[in-house]
């Protein structure tokens, strides 16, 4: 590797999760703003732009942009209703929010020279505390005292709930890391592996089989970056229903 | 040749710990097979359990990313 490396063969598949700040220095504090606070406002941005011009004129034949939003929208209400009943409908707005930022987020960063801002465990660890502190809240709100029945699986034989219950219990702490890592790290795996095969194409005979190579795991990306998003949202879903349908299920 | 042993074994644990990734293939492999398999014995119920496919690979394939998540651990954080 020492002596190709001064050919030019070189890769470093892991630089473009570097979090830059825009605006000169080094130094990162709490307010400075990087190349991931650029990146989720354009996110946000986009997200308000395509609902807001897309129901603007609200047509009987929807325009192009109007359709997107509709599709989108009908999509994870469908899914919310379906997997959480119907007490779970008032926490839609919710749900929607997270799924058109996790989509929009991971469909930008496949831009060539973006940066993708649900690569970093960071982003997604705040997102999947939310959904987990927030579930745990609101099931001993709906549920009281009763909540903690969920890891007392009445189903089984006594003999064996007691371990039945420490399992639940420790599945029920995993399930943020799990929710978190899986996001990031889906997302970084894919985009390093775009620049690992990239790399290889500084050899001249290479190339053609590269481009292919990247067209193609480019189109999985694409794949990638929506089934995460569905995932996540489905999973909150999940862990929604456990909170408003309570124990008795 | 350079660097220490710590480094060395630094890289062959990170290597070793992306061969958990392999069970999560297995696993998503497993899931996806069983489902198409039902699905052409069963076409019209298909469209139904298509969240539930999608829950169980995400739990099947999320054991396979806590592996590449300690090789991830090992080569930058150790």
């Amino acid at each position: 590797m020492a002596e190709e490396g001064a050919s030019g063969f070189q890769i470093h598949p892991m630089d473009q999760f570097i979090v830059k700040p825009l605006f000169g220095g080094d130094h990162i504090a709490w307010y400075t703003v990087t190349n991931v606070t650029l990146w989720m406002g354009i996110a946000v941005v986009a997200i308000a732009a395509l609902l807001m011009l897309g129901t603007r004129r609200r047509a009987i034949v929807p325009s192009r942009s109007q359709s997107v939003a509709e599709l989108l929208y009908g999509f994870i209400h469908n899914m919310v209703e379906e997997v959480t009943g119907h007490d779970g409908v008032k926490y839609f707005p919710y749900v929607m929010t997270l799924f058109l930022f996790i989509l929009f987020s991971n469909l930008l960063g496949l831009l060539p020279m973006s940066f993708t801002t649900t690569s970093h465990v960071a982003v997604t660890v705040v997102l999947a505390m939310m959904v987990f502190l927030g579930v745990t809240i609101l099931g001993f709100v709906k549920n009281g005292i009763g909540f903690l029945g969920m890891f007392w699986v009445t189903s089984a034989p006594l003999a064996i709930r007691p371990i039945l219950a420490v399992i639940e219990v420790i599945s029920y702490f995993v399930r943020p890391v799990s929710h978190s890592i899986r996001l990031a790290g889906n997302l970084m795996a894919g985009h390093a592996v775009i620049k690992v095969i990239a790399g290889f194409a500084t050899l001249a005979v290479a190339s053609p089989v590269v481009i292919g190579a990247v067209t193609a795991i480019y189109a999985l990306e694409l794949l990638v970056a929506c089934v995460q998003a569905y995932v996540f949202t489905i999973l909150t879903c999940v862990y929604l229903r456990d909170a408003v349908g309570g124990a008795h299920h | 040749m350079e660097g220490d042993i710590a480094e060395m074994g630094k890289f062959i644990g990170a290597g070793l710990a992306t061969m958990g990734l392999g069970g999560a293939g297995i696993g998503v492999g497993h899931i996806a097979g069983n489902f198409l398999a039902g699905a052409l014995r069963n076409p019209s119920a298909a469209p139904g359990q298509m969240a539930n496919l999608f829950v169980g690979i995400a739990f099947a394939e999320a054991l396979g990313i806590f592996s590449f998540l300690i090789a991830l651990l090992l080569m930058f954080a150790v």
